[in-house]
């Protein structure tokens, strides 16, 4: 049996984490490409969300490479995730490829269902091994995010564009070698010294966006053009409303682990959006808030085309904006999104909000000198 | 005076506008519906709304903007849920939300929680909260809710006699009450038009589908002549069960008509962009494919389809039957 899975983003490094340290053979697909995409339009639904495409790439490619199994997971919607095993499967079918699918559902009845599942790919491994090799994967899941967390802090404020980009690739490659928990350590002990040796300014009045939006955009460059990248590039600190981790904890663990997670975000949403719509919906709305009062300077919010929670967040979004003083910016995703359009309309929305600020900190400073002299002086520079 | 509430003749009128309608005037309060939809109704609705909203929202938009400075009261529920353990799309869940920040100068939006997805009891709790802002009597609350769901049941019984939906719900309107008699149809053919009621029944979304349909001799029938029972029972033939409730539907007669002998064709109905009916699509359309014994027509509706592209494309549809039945 050779098991594969969808990527998104950096869930590979924890997936494979747990499988090999279960010896069950992994085929990780290619890091979604241009040919991932295409093969995954041509036997997707035309209207379906951009998602579910880049899954049928994988897992085409997948098979090509050999891969008999795919793990996937379900849902009980309203969101069309939930469905998506369900489409892929019948698609697959037609297709003729022979590929297993086993689809982990949150358990309707009983845990047991969920547990069968997984005993379907993890095999004869005892539980105590399967609960410590979850612990590894969730492991480096938190290392990951360390690592990004340190990036983005670093991406606008070095003095050779790139640098720190090139040391986040070998970082994930040395986390995803590590084999066992001390190796681990050392990979991120190795990455840290790595990234804290880029020369920085750190005197530099860096723009801060925060990023909101549809997970799967969120999380995979591929998909989202690469934003935090390209914003990075142009001196935006970036900080996305969910990481790795804490999306693992919320839908993987059911938020057993106290860190921060979604539900912080859901309590911000009201009164705009006063109740669930599936997705990350709420969160987007709530998340907005949330920058908004940590005087982020903007916000971004990333979906795949038509994807139904994020329109109704889209439509609210103005609203927020406007209530709260955050600049948003919504950039929609399809298997047509060209990067230099997209880095047109980041560079200009990045303008907007350093000339804002830059407006704001002089009105600021005008406006305490004229306060000590006590004239009237025009703020409107 | 009584106080007017108005309903927008878009959306889940199209399933549950006897329910509304009886539990109101029961209530002693006067239904206002929006005017049919036209060009302008929809002209303003795109206006006002998001771009990538698909186009039963938009169009939602504008009946609201249509008829909110004639009422007192927008009727607005959040339809979360009408079975257990489904929902309806997402886009259904924000609804209130999205227009209460979208459209400004509203009157008061009765904008209760219908969630049934869980216990079934919360049916009657939505209306009772929306009673209570016409009278304090829990007695006359209970029997609007009831009136409410004796009229919903007579709306489902002349919809299982062969009615369409807007055809039933005009049929009341003219107090037709006991129709026992199927309706008397023309044709030599029956047609299954498969998509959400809110696309097909509005003749001018749907460009007046049904009665183009009918003028070349075509019976057409839709999910919402069947019963419960056989949407529930077929939809089940999946190997997960469908958590979109107009998707199921969509799936259950789809899979229904596909076996029936007195079915010539299926024309699956979508609105561009529409979530759930990309997925309920795909699998009739794959399913019905690999029978090969029915032809299957997708039609994709939007706000600029050109009525005359339709039409070509229903001709063909129809002739290509004829022939197919001639050459048998």
């Amino acid at each position: 049996m050779k098991v594969t899975f969808p990527h998104m983003g950096n869930m590979y490094i924890c997936l494979k984490a747990v499988l090999t340290s279960l010896g069950v053979e992994v085929v990780v697909p290619p890091m979604p490409s241009k040919k991932t995409l295409t093969l995954g339009t041509q036997h997707s639904p035309e209207f379906a969300c951009l998602p579910l495409k880049i899954n049928m790439g994988n897992f085409i490619e997948a098979y090509e490479m050999g891969a008999d199994t795919i793990l996937m997971a379900g849902g009980v919607g309203p969101c069309r995730f939930g469905y998506y095993a369900q489409v892929q499967r019948e698609i697959l079918e037609d297709m003729g490829l022979k590929m297993k699918m086993v689809v982990l559902e949150p358990p309707q009845k009983h845990i047991s269902e969920l547990l069968i599942k997984i005993r379907e790919v993890t095999g004869s491994s005892s539980w105590i091994d399967v609960v410590r090799a979850i612990r590894f994967g969730w492991h480096k899941a938190r290392a990951v995010d360390e690592v990004e967390d340190v990036l983005h802090r670093i991406r606008p404020r070095e003095y050779e564009p790139g640098r720190a980009d090139v040391v986040y690739k070998k970082a994930l490659k040395w986390i995803d070698d590590a084999h066992d928990r001390n190796e681990l350590k050392d990979a991120i002990s190795k990455a840290r010294q790595e990234l804290d040796a880029i020369p920085v300014d750190n005197g530099r009045e860096v723009v801060r966006i925060g990023i909101v939006g549809e997970i799967y955009v969120m999380l995979e460059p591929f998909v989202n053009l690469e934003v935090e990248k390209q914003l990075g590039r142009l001196g935006v600190e970036v900080e996305r409303s969910i990481y790795l981790s804490e999306w693992i904890n919320d839908h993987l663990f059911m938020g057993l682990l106290k860190i921060k997670g979604s539900k912080e975000a859901r309590k911000h949403a009201p009164p705009y959006v006063n109740h669930f719509v599936g997705g990350h919906g709420q969160e987007t709305i709530g998340s907005t808030v949330l920058f908004a009062n940590r005087n982020y300077d903007g916000v971004i919010q990333v979906q795949p085309f038509t994807c139904m929670p994020e329109i109704v967040a889209e439509s609210i979004i103005p609203t927020v904006s406007r209530d709260l003083g955050i600049p948003t910016f919504c950039l929609i995703v399809d298997e047509h999104s060209g990067d230099a359009g997209v880095l047109t309309r980041l560079e200009a929305f990045v303008d907007l909000l350093a000339r804002k600020k830059e407006k704001n900190t002089v009105k600021n400073t005008v406006l305490q000198s004229s306060e000590k002299k006590g004239e009237q002086v025009c703020a409107d520079i | 005076m009584t106080v007017k509430v108005g309903i927008p003749r878009a959306l889940l009128f199209y399933y549950y506008f006897p329910m509304w309608n009886g539990f109101f005037r029961a209530l002693g309060a006067d239904v206002i519906l929006s005017s049919n939809t036209t060009k302008a109704i929809l002209d303003k609705g795109v206006r006002q709304s998001v771009d990538d909203a698909c186009l039963p929202v938009k169009l939602f938009f504008g009946h609201v903007l249509d008829l909110k400075d004639r009422v007192d009261y927008l009727f607005i529920p959040r339809m979360v849920s009408v079975e257990r353990k489904e929902y309806i799309c997402p886009k259904f869940l924000g609804l209130p939300d999205m227009i209460r920040y979208n459209v400004p100068d509203l009157p008061p939006i009765l904008d209760v929680t219908v969630n049934v997805s869980r216990s079934e009891k919360n049916l009657f709790k939505a209306f009772a909260e929306v009673g209570r802002v016409f009278t304090s009597n829990p007695r006359t609350i209970r029997k609007a809710y009831n009136r409410g769901i004796e009229e919903q049941e007579r709306f489902h019984r002349l919809n299982h006699l062969g009615y369409l939906p807007h055809e039933a719900i005009e049929q009341m309107g003219r107090g037709l009450l006991n129709q026992n008699h199927s309706p008397a149809r023309q044709g030599d053919m029956t047609i299954a038009l498969v998509g959400h009621g809110y696309n097909i029944y509005d003749s001018y979304i749907s460009m007046n589908l049904i009665q183009k349909l009918r003028d070349m001799g075509v019976r057409v029938v839709t999910p919402d002549n069947l019963t419960g029972t056989i949407i529930e029972e077929k939809s089940a033939e999946l190997p997960k069960k469908m958590f979109w409730t107009l998707g199921k539907r969509m799936i259950g007669s789809a899979f229904h008509y596909m076996r029936s002998d007195s079915i010539d064709g299926i024309i699956h109905v979508a609105s561009f962009g529409c979530g759930p009916d990309s997925f309920t699509g795909e699998i009739i359309e794959r399913h019905l494919r690999r029978r090969r014994n029915i032809p299957f027509l997708n039609l994709t509706i939007d706000e600029h389809t050109g009525e005359a592209g339709i039409i070509t494309r229903l001709e063909a549809y129809v002739d290509m039957i004829r022939l197919r039945r001639a050459a048998q």
